[in-house]
């Protein structure tokens, strides 16, 4: 069995997320990394190779993304992942939701025919689109059934039963493998790579493909045929500092009130 | 006028306030259609809800074969509705099951997506709020059925008569479709508090509670808010997840955002930053979550905020 874990290179949330000239997400002048609720899928590969001990299951992490977008996959590698595909190609910087979930798609095709892909694991969301709609539109188009914001995963044989959070009520989901997958942050702590898990990985296969290696064309993805468009980004204007005071003998409390009523809360 | 497909956010017929906010925006665009997946005894009822604010139809999808199973029937049944009407565009409430919806639709159509705007003008230009709210984006679909899932809280709702006529519409559902089951449904107790994310108003609590939510529930209490919760009071137990705000979370853009012994991380200011007033109550003057308030106490909120609570139910008398 072959695992297909999806992970995305994204900026790093704590650093200053900005914008290129054309309004593409800016990908290389701000330090990025694993995104962090795809490490919660990386997480869920691992513990479904772990939990079945005895059957032979590899575990392949799946990134789409510019040069650097490999240490995504490095990472995984590095906590435990058996090999890496990296998808790198400059026709598909600025694809929207269907531009990559095409190249994802054909990539997860390629291992398929490979070395098989039972199950196709995903995050919640990416932590730059945070659209939660890559994992739907795999399954749309791999025509496989689609289980997602997991919290809790169980398997036998080649059924998974999962639960979620829905809006107004918790819902177990079950399907027949093969099925794509995705696990919310509530899944379980991601492990660190061990020392030996970095040595590891090193001589892990990590291949990188091109659009080529998919039969995918350059007239296909990428930001000149996106479905949508962005017209403008706008920098937030930072808040007008506001009227902070400190609790002395209860007047705090006092102060808060009246705050509330001058603004006409109460 | 193109009609605009709007599907209807709703718990077991109960019309929620999004759907009203969604009718109100489809306006700008064409003639608002609303689309209901549930029972057909519901659809009258629904319809005269809806109606209210502008729907000049209603499309009623008996959803008595496809409630057991996971989004991909309703995105076959709104690919047919959309072959069969044209609409200038489909809006849905961003809730994660409909942005998963949305995404399959927009394979299905060949149609640009927009996730999560928070407003949509009458070119069809939408806003986003992203990188927790640090950026507003303004963007468009360029081909196709333009698909957008809109936030609550993202219009006030606008009465506006419509004809509300009632369509039945029998979607053909493949087998393919109904492959990931829903095993089992529990429903969240209701907390007789708003709703999360509709409420005007949310009071939450952080690690800094220490695990004691009576002092900001009852402040909640005191102003008819709703209570939210930071991760780290969540991933103590101390409160559901359903409750969390943040990027794993709800967002909530209210009136009024109150955190209580919270520090104020990124992933925590993705969920509430486009708040309209931001108050906090925090014993660490450096907390980040200073940097965002319109109003702060420096101080510990198991003495303050029950003395706030008093003190506002006096107010109110
Ligand atoms: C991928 C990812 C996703 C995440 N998603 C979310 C999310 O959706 N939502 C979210 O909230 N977080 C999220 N987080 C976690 C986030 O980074 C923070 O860890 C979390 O928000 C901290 O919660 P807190 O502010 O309650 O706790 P802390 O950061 O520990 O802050 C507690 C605060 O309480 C104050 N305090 C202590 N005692 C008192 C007292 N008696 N009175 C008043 N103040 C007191 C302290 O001064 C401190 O400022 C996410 C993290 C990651 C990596
Ligand atoms: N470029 C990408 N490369 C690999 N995986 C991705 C990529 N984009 C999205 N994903 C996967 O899809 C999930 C949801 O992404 P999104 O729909 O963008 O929020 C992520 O958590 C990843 O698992």
């Amino acid at each position: 069995m072959n695992i297909v874990v999806c992970v995305k290179y994204v900026p790093d949330a704590t650093a200053d997320r900005k914008f290129e000239d054309d309004y593409t997400v800016d990908r290389v002048g701000v330090d990025g990394l694993l995104s962090e609720l795809d490490e919660y899928a990386v997480e869920q590969a691992l513990q479904f190779r772990e939990k079945r001990e005895g059957e032979d299951i590899t575990v392949t992490a799946l990134t789409v993304g510019p040069e650097k977008a490999v240490d995504a996959v490095r990472k995984a590698l590095q906590m435990g992942a058996d090999s890496g595909v990296h998808v790198v190609d400059d026709a598909i910087a600025g694809s929207d939701y269907l531009g990559t979930s095409l190249v994802l798609a054909k990539a997860i095709e390629k291992v398929k025919a490979d070395s098989g892909a039972d199950l196709v694991l995903c995050g919640m969301a990416s932590t730059d689109a945070s659209g939660s709609v890559v994992p739907a539109m795999l399954a749309e188009r791999l025509g496989m059934p689609q289980v997602t914001l997991a919290s809790v995963i169980e398997s036998q044989g080649d059924q998974v039963r999962i639960k979620r959070d829905n809006e107004g009520s918790t819902e177990v989901i079950g399907a027949t493998l093969p099925i794509v997958l995705s696990v919310t942050d509530q899944s379980g702590e991601a492990r660190y790579p061990s020392f030996k898990g970095i040595m590891a990985a090193k001589k892990k296969p990590l291949e990188t493909w091109s659009l080529s290696d998919l039969g995918l064309d350059a007239e296909q993805v990428g930001l000149s045929v996106a479905y949508t468009q962005v017209e403008d980004t706008t920098a937030r204007p930072p808040r007008t500092a506001g009227e902070i005071v400190t609790d002395e003998d209860g007047s705090g409390a006092g102060a808060l009130v009246d705050f509330l009523a001058s603004k006409k809360f109460i | 006028m193109s009609e605009v497909l709007v599907v209807i956010d709703h718990a077991d017929g109960e019309v929620k306030k999004p759907t009203f906010e969604l009718l109100t925006i489809a306006r700008r665009l064409g003639e608002p259609s609303a689309v209901f997946f549930g029972s057909p005894e519901q659809g009258d009822a629904v319809a005269e809800k809806v109606k209210k604010y502008g729907a000049a139809k209603v499309y009623v999808v008996d959803d008595a074969q496809i409630k057991g199973y996971l989004v991909a029937p309703k995105a076959e049944a709104l690919q047919q509705l959309a072959e069969k009407t044209s609409p200038a565009a489909i809006l849905l409430p961003s809730t994660f099951e409909n942005k998963e919806v949305a995404g399959r639709l927009a394979i299905k159509l060949g149609s640009g997506l927009i996730t999560d705007a928070v407003d949509v003008a009458d070119d069809g230009t939408t806003t986003q709020s992203v990188f927790a709210g640090n950026y507003t984006v303004q963007a468009k679909v360029t081909h196709g059925t333009p698909i957008i899932t809109v936030k609550p809280n993202s219009a006030a709702p606008e009465e506006a008569e419509g004809a509300g006529t009632v369509e039945a519409f029998a979607a053909t559902v493949s087998d393919a479709a109904k492959t990931a089951q829903i095993v089992a449904t529990q429903p969240r107790q209701s907390t007789g508090r708003p709703e999360l994310t509709e409420a005007a108003i949310v009071v939450s609590g952080g690690r800094g509670t220490g695990g004691n939510f009576e002092p900001v529930e009852g402040f909640a209490d005191s102003l008819g808010a709703a209570v939210g919760a930071s991760r780290a009071a969540v991933d103590s137990g101390w409160m559901p997840h359903a409750f969390q705000v943040g990027q794993t979370g709800k967002t909530v853009s209210p009136q009024l955002y109150v955190a209580n012994g919270i520090s104020g991380a990124i992933q925590h200011r993705a969920g509430m930053q486009t708040s309209k007033t931001i108050i906090a109550v925090n014993k660490d003057p450096e907390a980040p979550i200073f940097e965002l308030v319109d109003f702060g106490v420096v101080g510990d909120l198991h003495t303050v905020l029950p003395a706030a609570t008093e003190k506002v139910k006096e107010r109110k008398g």
